[in-house]
């Protein structure tokens, strides 16, 4: 079973003169267990499609579904329920809250979902330590560089253990070498066999992590390659 | 996701600080001046207020306020007398003669001539002295606000001199009077001896003070009182009312303190709401990630609730600690003597910033919860 089955997903923006169509019919998918890469210029509509995965926006047309589930059916609290309990975002920007520490920040899934405070940030000063960053959990973000924050991001995304991780250019504000550092993390820490991996990228030097890449352009995907984990 | 909320507030102490700064300070100056205004207004009663031996004041038809008084005829004193269910009906007489003291100081001072037989209406709050030695001759009580007036730098004693109309009198007590609203000096006095500091030999009538007997209320009373004998007749607090109102009408003063409470609550709602909406807006990005993360909306509107509720709390509580001491401070002060920080202006300055707070979040909220979580992928 596929984790996310996208199909003929339709959606634009703007009204009358200027409305563009900015999805025009995606076909996408991503397995469990795999890192698949979503690539392609800037502006081909990359994030507009995980947006529409995710439940952040809703497309014009097409049918998403996740792990078999269909996102639609579900009210609109429920795709936030279900959004919480089984994603995990990495953003460009990472969106750390400033006033909250790394481990705290890792914790705000497991705080949104209720747990306590002290086992929430425990679960994700581990992870932080997992991460290689342990000794930096006490630490304002403000206090950490790019790499560190987008290490505390990732651990944000992993600490609920969700089944669809979704990171869109985790690596575009970093230098090169953080990059692949964060990279490697993630291939090596998110994927799990009953988790979904999709990262949209277009820095073609982190291809190699990928399990699937999916070229898109211009709101259509053009062709999909399977170069295998080489790592 | 309230330790998320609360860190989030506090998380920026410049701004949480301006935050509670804005409310403390819009507190304070509500609370001040909507305090120190009904004050001065019920200035305008307290000569009435402190006379605690009449229920009913029996006085001229059409009178207004308490400083505009007619004579009354003797034969009135005897018409209240005889109306039934008064207990008791005294004279009282009201001047304003000039006082002089041996060293040349002078003011206009506020006479209220008493009962000879029965000195009802003395003052009752003595700092010195007895006002049962207003039946010896020549002598009266003064307050204490006139005495540091007419004797400045002297410190508080009796046997004082002070001449009204070529009359000798001394200084037999210092009152604690509640100070009336025209500020003058007040002197307390036997009737017989207060007509003649105003110069004139004929009787001047100005109220009859009345208790009624056992059983017979006071609104009763004046009503009966005023149908028998075609006079005015007031209850206590009738009377203050109405004198309370004349000042309102008749002075710039309710317009004055008017405008600076206007000012004050633009000020505070500005202030206060414009900041605590910002704090909300500059926010907004981290409500934006939390919602894609799966916050719901009723989270965030717990989170906006529990962070307006301590701003509120903790600003207006520190604002009304302000105001307490204001006034703690300001009752040393002479001139400001028996101002009292009202319960009613604390409370309703503290329901108005809670109001301008609840506003001011809703429209954040409204933000918050039409805010595009996908806007979190855009930077
Ligand atoms: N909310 C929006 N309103 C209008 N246009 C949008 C909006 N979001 C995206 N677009 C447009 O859609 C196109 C695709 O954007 P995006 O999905 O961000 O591309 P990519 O992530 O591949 O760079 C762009 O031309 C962008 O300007
Ligand atoms: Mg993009």
């Amino acid at each position: 079973m596929n984790a996310v089955h996208c199909q003929q997903i339709e959606k634009s923006f703007g009204q009358g003169e200027t409305r563009t169509k900015v999805l025009r019919g995606v076909d996408f998918a991503a397995a469990q267990g795999e890192m698949t890469f979503l690539v392609g210029p800037s502006g081909c509509g990359k994030t507009t499609l995980i947006s529409i995965i995710a439940g952040l926006l809703a497309s014009d047309a097409g049918s998403v579904s996740l792990f078999g589930e269909s996102l639609c059916s579900l009210s609109a609290r429920d795709q936030i329920l279900f959004r919480r309990r089984h994603l995990g975002f990495v953003f460009q920007q990472y969106h750390l809250l400033p006033s909250l520490t790394a481990a705290e920040n890792a914790a705000v899934p497991l705080l949104a979902a209720g747990m306590n405070r002290k086992l929430a940030v425990k679960k994700a000063t581990e992870l932080l330590g997992a991460l290689g960053i342990g000794n930096r959990a006490d630490a304002a973000p403000r206090l950490l560089s790019g790499g560190q924050q987008q290490r505390v991001a990732l651990a944000r995304a992993l600490v609920h253990e969700p089944r669809l991780i979704i990171c869109d250019e985790p690596t575009a504000a970093l230098d090169h070498k953080s990059g692949e550092s964060v990279m490697e993390l993630l291939s090596s820490a998110a994927v799990h066999p009953d988790r979904a991996v999709v990262v949209v990228t277009h820095d073609n030097r982190v291809f190699r992590f990928a399990h699937r890449i999916a070229h898109m352009d211009d709101g259509v995907i053009t062709h999909i390659e399977s170069p295998g984990n080489q790592i | 996701m309230t330790y998320v909320a609360f860190q989030m507030l506090i998380g920026d102490r410049a701004k949480y600080i301006g935050l509670l700064f804005a409310v403390a300070f819009s507190t304070f100056l509500l609370q001040n001046q909507t305090s120190i205004f009904s004050n001065l207004m019920k200035r305008a009663g307290n000569q009435i207020r402190d006379v605690t031996d009449a229920d009913v004041w029996v006085m001229a038809p059409k009178t207004e306020y308490f400083d505009q008084t007619k004579a009354l005829q003797e034969s009135d004193l005897q018409k209240v007398r005889g109306v039934s269910g008064v207990d008791y009906a005294v004279r009282i007489f009201k001047g304003l003669p000039i006082a002089k003291t041996r060293k040349g100081q002078f003011a206009a001072c506020s006479v209220l001539g008493l009962d000879d037989a029965t000195l009802l209406g003395a003052p009752r709050n003595m700092i010195l002295g007895n006002w049962q030695d207003l039946w010896k001759p020549n002598c009266i009580v003064l307050d204490k606000a006139g005495y540091l007036l007419l004797f400045p730098g002297e410190e508080l004693k009796l046997g004082q001199e002070l001449e009204l109309n070529d009359q000798r009198v001394k200084v037999v007590g210092i009152s604690d009077a509640l100070p009336a609203f025209t500020t003058f000096p007040l002197i307390h006095a036997r009737y017989t001896e207060a007509l003649t500091f105003q110069g004139r030999q004929r009787q001047q009538l100005s109220f009859v003070l009345v208790r009624p007997t056992v059983g017979t209320s006071p609104d009763e009373l004046a009503t009966r009182i005023a149908e028998q004998t075609g006079l005015m007749a007031l209850t206590t607090s009738q009377f203050q009312r109405a004198s309370v109102v004349y000042y309102l009408k008749n002075t710039g003063i309710p317009v004055n303190f008017g405008i600076t409470v206007v000012v004050s609550i633009i000020v505070g709602l500005v202030v206060t709401g414009q900041t605590f909406y910002l704090f909300i807006l500059e926010n907004l990005k981290q409500f934006g990630a939390l919602k894609a993360i799966g916050v719901t909306n009723g989270s965030m509107l717990g989170m906006v609730l529990f962070q307006s509720s301590l701003v509120w709390f903790v600003g207006v509580s520190i604002g009304t600690a302000l105001s307490a001491t204001f006034f703690n401070i300001s009752s040393l002060v002479i001139q400001l003597r028996h101002f009292i920080f009202f319960w009613e202006s604390a409370v309703g300055v503290a329901a108005f910033m809670l109001l301008i707070i609840a506003l001011a979040s809703s429209a954040g909220l409204m933000r918050v919860i039409r805010l595009q979580p996908a806007e979190v992928f855009r930077s």
